[in-house]
């Protein structure tokens, strides 16, 4: 046979072989990593507003929230998911808030690629829980090496003060966005 | 058929472990190495995918090495790689989803370890399918226990635990640099000169 023909047919024929058995891989998985997905959202949204028993989907002008409601139907707060720029990369956030938006009522930092033992912190319930009760109004603070005096600061994980104050401006940056669209 | 071996069936197997280990000899494959090296676990999980593709992809490319003509054979290789690589992705992601996000993006980078390409190009595609099989599973299962040696070096230095287990009590001042990318090449160097400290010994032993 004609080796440009063969090479041709040969590479064609891999690639096809390869295509249909990975169609048959995605089309077995992606059930389950869509579920995995959803189950991951589900965690993240109980966590940070504790009294949900389930969460409505909205999408105001391209903002993304989840309505949290309790079981008699009452609205107990808003999970809002944000991402911004940390140190490092990308960082992606759940926050819980009141109604009204003015108070946090948890943070979970879902994805986050910040140095290891240092920005990496925070991941760490010490820094997360902080943000627990915290005012938004005006707007969230950080302050360093010292213990938060105001209601609306929380303090910067010592040596990562850039990923700390990510977090803060991320979750600022998004409440003024959901504010002007509610 | 012709058979390039002549270190027999148990030598194939063993080599990846010592003689030939890839990270501490041929120094292959240091992107996933040095980067995804912070905990055992990661070492480990690391270990496992490319058992998964260099031993699949070794047996396929074993299979149908004479019917590829040599000039798409490196192209051919890559796309039977490469759909290794994406079962292990997918299924990470469907199973272990904390890991593969911790893992990130060197998971489907697999398909450009030169380890995989290597060993498919020097070996399976020369060799008889057992001699391919045991030659992939010798080099990547002592790939994965160099990488949950570098791995668990560093776990441990940089933040005091094993597997997650705490080793040492929490007043352990963590080595953060050992989790950050100097640390990798710390400890890499210290295994590699601790590796040819043991050859000479072996060597001098076996003059004398």
């Amino acid at each position: 046979m004609n080796i440009r023909l063969k090479m041709v047919l040969i590479l064609t024929l891999f690639a096809c072989i390869s295509g249909g058995v990975l169609s048959l891989v995605y089309i077995i998985s992606s059930p389950l990593i869509e579920a995995n997905m959803l189950e991951e959202q589900n965690r993240a949204i109980f966590l940070v507003v504790p009294e949900a028993k389930s969460y409505e989907e909205k999408l105001t002008e391209g903002i993304n929230y989840f309505e949290c409601t309790d079981t008699e139907g009452r609205v107990v707060g808003i999970a809002l998911p944000a991402e911004g720029i940390g140190y490092q990369g990308v960082i992606k956030l759940m926050v819980g808030l009141t109604p009204d938006l003015r108070q946090v009522m948890g943070l979970v930092v879902l994805e986050q690629i910040e140095t290891p033992g240092l920005g990496g912190r925070i991941s760490e319930e010490e820094f997360q829980n902080q943000f627990k009760g915290i005012n938004t109004e005006p707007a969230i603070e950080w302050v360093k090496n010292q213990a938060p005096e105001k209601d609306t600061d929380i303090q910067a994980v010592t040596g990562a003060t850039i990923s700390s104050r990510s977090v803060v401006l991320i979750i600022n940056k998004r409440i003024q966005d959901l504010r002007t669209v509610m | 058929m012709t058979d390039l071996s002549n270190k027999g069936i148990f030598g194939e197997f063993t080599k990846g472990f010592w003689k030939e280990n890839p990270i501490l000899v041929m120094l292959l494959g240091m992107c996933p190495t040095l980067a995804v090296t912070t905990s055992a676990i990661k070492g480990l999980t690391m270990g496992l995918a490319v058992l998964f593709v260099l031993t699949c992809s070794s047996l396929i490319v074993s299979i149908v090495r004479n019917i590829i003509p040599k000039q798409v054979r490196i192209p051919t290789f890559i796309v039977i790689i490469a759909t290794f690589v994406t079962m292990v992705d997918l299924f990470l992601k469907a199973f272990l989803l904390d890991l593969s996000k911790a893992l990130g993006p060197f998971i489907p980078l697999i398909v450009v370890n030169c380890i995989i390409l290597g060993r498919a190009e020097a070996f399976a595609s020369r060799n008889r399918v057992i001699l391919s099989l045991l030659d992939a599973v010798g080099v990547s299962l002592g790939f994965t226990v160099t990488l949950i040696l570098l791995g668990g070096i560093r776990e441990i230095l940089g933040m005091g635990t094993f597997f997650g287990h705490v080793v040492f009590g929490p007043r352990f001042d963590q080595w953060v640099i050992m989790l950050l990318p100097p640390g990798a090449f710390i400890t890499l160097g210290f295994m590699l000169g601790a590796k040819n400290i043991i050859d000479r010994k072996f060597e001098e032993k076996r003059k004398s």
